[in-house]
């Protein structure tokens, strides 16, 4: 079994696998048993000055599904914690000195003056935590009072507190930013001018899930009305995974550390986090739709690909997709692909057919018998028919060899780079050189 | 069919060649990729699930199947075998229809479990064919234990307490290993000659010794093993079978169920194995089904499975009832055999209906039987055994038995089905309860 011991930022975990600042961290019951579990880490559950906010008495949640019922995104209106700050300061020390191993992050939310800071931080520090988290991401309820994604969407309010925070106290630092803003890299870099010692994301996301059509309320209703909630789960992967991209590739902010957040539900997931330079990841929806039991499938999947891959320490995948993550006008425009269909795999169901005729190239053929194959004369190599075959595997893309002619064009394949800054058709193209 | 169906008394070679290759060909062809990621992808990934509870060996079924739906089969393997080390040959042999499918929330929501003895076979093959072991064995601890039977409870033992470090020798009476998974169980279950590669993968191990051939009574005695090692674990299974309580019995052409059974497995050539024409097998667990369908798969015109019970109270499940149906086997019950008949073979055998008292209603049967097999249970043989419980050794949960340093379990022992997992499980708790014995 591979090594799976990881440290982020100095705080050592036995595994990169953290629960985020979420309800399964609002307690010691449930913080125990995720440790009993094998989770390697967790963030506490946003703390923040008595008298602790309340939550709404009725639905919390939304959710939106795929087939057989399966949830892919969950939304919440839930706040901050609700019992009082004593309360989980205590805990949050008592679950730490029986599990020193394990990584406590302590989730923070205060007023936006330096004074609510000052006054929170000793009291982390006391609990013998490993490290806080700022809370600049919350979309709702707390945002509405000056908080959360409030701060999280000014680069000027991130970059102060973040320097209060880290003037006043010697515990790493994480700040966790929102998604609900237009370049991650402007908040992310605010943290770093801040001090931060790192930044995590995503949090979640402005959404409504649904809308009820008798009541004609979005969802989840209370009392018939609805507010917009926090969107998370494995619906929101791919948004997180550019965020985070996006940061580990700006030469800026190149080797401020990055805790993945959004979405990840395998130790595939995660791994992907940890290539596009994540150095550990949060799970939230995950654990809440399966249980803390989770983490297992995790910890062995990521094993065993390590293994498979004779890698040795989680380090080894950190940013190792970064050097991939470009821009498109970076892509080899001589790179030509075309469909294939795998003839025994096909189950004959023509959603490629139908998928390519419509809305696409017509480059798929239908014969009689419901064979589908493959136009080269009019395949642009799209993949759609890839991403709509329910049979994995069944159609791929083939790269062509260089030098052989591409039907669609006419052209022979060239076997050198060329991007679009130097297409003929770009107008602001440079000739090479 | 072939044209020998109909030729009278008992021969081999009824079928063609291809109705041979297909009847005795796997009865559940192994899952591919694709239908094991759709099948894993059913599983409500359940907490504390039924399936674990319903399972005797306790295997995480939830988690192998999600290491199954996220990429990772051998991760699923390890898994399985870490609670049970024949989990490739339960795959294919547990009536998971009345075990962890019948608990599946999706059999009871649909009707439709989750395929999980078919996603446990993917997994577990998709480890063994790479010629993975994925356990290793602890610092040794000096200590030596005899185990008595290669069946799926001696192997079971035998593999966990080398696992912890203790030499083990597994002694056989037959031939080859692998108890009953080798002799006991219909050919079409386990084709292609599982049950010795599993075997061989198991003792990947190290340190245990198999010595084929001797027995129990026949080779060494129990005080022999007292003396020679640290602990001693009984796994020998049912040797003998109850007699056939009619007249005429000793009739040619009637003969045990599992010799029959044993015959077919060992067999290099199905079709070399003579079967009658007329067919009649007297019994209601999984030996006589096992018997009566490998007799209609051989090619016999009819094969009567005549059972003394209502169906309710027949051993063999629903599944494999139908199973019987399903190949033409004709299912009597309510019937318990008087006399056989015949000039030296038997040519007939007679039956008298009961009531479910089994109490004789004077109203006969006579069926037609070149040949008869007796599938009327079986018994534990041998002397100085220890202290029994009924007719099987008594055990305690973690298989001691009345004689201190001596452990039994699988079929020979008190308590639990008999069944392949059952055992596997047996022999898992024994080794552990050996060793915490052994090193404390």
């Amino acid at each position: 079994m591979a090594d799976l011991r990881s440290e982020f930022i100095g705080i050592k975990s036995p595994n990169p696998f953290w629960l985020a600042s979420a309800p399964p961290t609002d307690k010691e019951y449930n913080v125990r048993r995720a440790f009993d579990a094998g989770w390697g880490g967790v963030v506490w559950k946003t703390l923040g000055f008595d008298p602790h906010v309340v939550n709404v008495n009725g639905p919390r949640y939304g959710a939106v599904f795929g087939a057989d019922r399966r949830l892919l995104g969950l939304n919440n209106i839930e706040l901050i914690t609700d019992r009082p700050l004593q309360t989980n300061l205590d805990e949050i020390k008592a679950v730490k000195r029986d599990y020193p191993d394990q990584a406590m992050i302590v989730s923070l939310m205060v007023p936006c003056e330096e004074e609510p800071w000052k006054k929170i931080l000793p009291m982390v520090e006391e609990t013998g935590a490993d490290g806080v988290e700022l809370n600049f991401g919350c979309p709702h309820g707390m945002s509405e009072r000056g908080m959360g994604s409030a701060v999280g969407q000014v680069p000027e309010y991130i970059e102060m507190v973040t320097r209060w925070v880290k003037a006043n106290t010697r515990m790493p630092v994480i700040v966790k930013l929102t998604p609900n803003i237009t370049d991650i890299r402007k908040p992310a870099g605010a943290a770093k001018s801040g001090g931060a010692d790192a930044v995590s994301l995503i949090n979640t996301i402005n959404s409504i899930t649904s809308v009820d059509l008798d009541l004609f309320a979005p969802e989840p209703t209370i009392d018939g009305k609805g507010a917009h909630g926090g969107y998370c789960g494995p619906a929101v992967k791919p948004i997180a995974l550019n965020m985070v991209a996006e940061i580990a590739r700006d030469p800026e902010l190149h080797g401020l550390p990055i805790s993945g957040i959004g979405g990840v539900t395998t130790w595939r997931d995660a791994a992907e986090f940890l290539a596009l330079g994540a150095g550990n990841v949060q799970v939230c929806t995950a654990a809440m739709t399966y249980g803390f039991k989770i983490v297992q499938e995790m910890i062995s999947g990521l094993s065993d690909y390590m293994d498979s891959k004779g890698i040795a320490s989680v380090d080894e995948i950190v940013g190792r997709a970064v050097p991939n993550v470009t821009d498109w006008n970076q892509l080899n425009l001589n790179y030509v692909a075309k469909a294939k269909i795998n003839q025994d795999l096909c189950i004959s169901c023509g959603r490629c057919f139908a998928a390519c005729e419509d809305t696409s190239h017509q480059a798929i053929a239908m014969s009689e018998d419901r064979t589908f194959t493959v136009i080269d004369e009019e395949c642009v190599a799209c993949n759609l028919c890839v991403n709509v075959c329910p049979v994995e595997e069944c159609i791929t893309m083939e790269a062509m060899t260089p030098g052989s002619t591409d039907p669609r064009t006419g052209r022979v394949v060239q076997p050198d780079y060329a991007n679009w800054t130097t297409h003929p058709n770009n107008p602001s193209a440079k000739a090479a050189e | 069919m072939g044209s020998d169906v109909f030729q009278p008394g008992i021969t081999a070679g009824r079928l063609d060649p291809d109705s041979y290759a297909e009847h005795f060909s796997d009865l559940h062809p192994r899952l591919d990729a694709h239908e094991a990621l759709v099948a894993a992808d059913r599983c409500y990934f359940c907490h504390d699930a039924p399936c674990i509870t319903a399972c005797p060996t306790d295997i995480d079924i939830p988690l192998f199947i999600r290491q199954i739906a996220t990429g990772t089969p051998d991760a699923a393997a390890k898994t399985i075998l870490t609670q049970n080390i024949m989990g490739g040959m339960c795959a294919r042999v547990c009536p998971t229809e009345a075990l962890c499918e019948e608990a599946c929330v999706r059999e009871a929501a649909e009707g439709k479990p989750v395929l999980i003895g078919q996603l446990q076979r993917y997994a577990t093959d998709h480890l063994q064919e790479q010629g993975i072991h994925p356990f290793s064995r602890a610092a040794a601890t000096g200590k030596k234990v005899a185990v008595v039977g290669a069946g799926p409870a001696g192997l079971s033992c035998a593999h966990r307490l080398a696992m912890l470090g203790h030499d083990v020798v597994v002694m056989d009476a037959r031939a080859k290993p692998g108890g009953l998974n080798e002799y006991g169980i219909a050919t079409y279950k386990t084709p292609g000659g599982y049950a010795q590669t599993e075997v061989d993968w198991l003792l990947q191990i190290g340190g245990i010794t198999l010595q084929c051939g001797t027995a129990l009574g026949d080779g060494f005695t129990l005080d022999d093993l007292r003396e020679g090692y640290d602990a001693v674990f009984l796994a020998m299974g049912l040797g003998g079978v109850n007699a056939l309580d009619a007249e005429g019995s000793d009739k040619d052409g009637v003969r045990d169920a599992v010799d029959f059974i044993a015959d077919l497995r060992q067999a290099s050539d199905v079709a070399q194995v003579p079967i009658g024409r007329d067919v009649v097998v007297i019994g209601g667990g999984m030996t006589a089904v096992d018997a009566a369908v490998q007799a209609k798969l051989l090619g016999a015109l009819n094969v009567t499975l005549v059972y003394r019970r209502g169906r309710d109270r027949m051993n063999a499940s629903v599944f494999e009832q139908d199973l019987a149906a399903s190949k033409g086997v004709r299912i009597v019950t309510h019937a318990v055999p008087v006399a056989v008949h015949g000039n030296g073979s038997v040519r007939e055998i007679e039956f008298e209906y009961v009531d479910d008292a089994m109490k004789g209603t004077g109203q006969t049967l006579r069926l037609p039987a070149d040949q008869v097999f007796k599938a009327i249970g079986q018994t534990l043989i041998g002397d100085g055994i220890p202290e029994l419980d009924g007719r099987k050794i008594k055990v305690s949960e973690t298989g001691r038995t009345s004689v201190a340093g001596v452990w039994a379990g699988g079929d020979c022992a008190s308590g639990g089905d008999d069944l392949t997992v059952t055992a596997v499980a047996e022999g898992r708790d024994a080794a552990m309860d050996i060793h915490k014995v052994l090193v404390g």
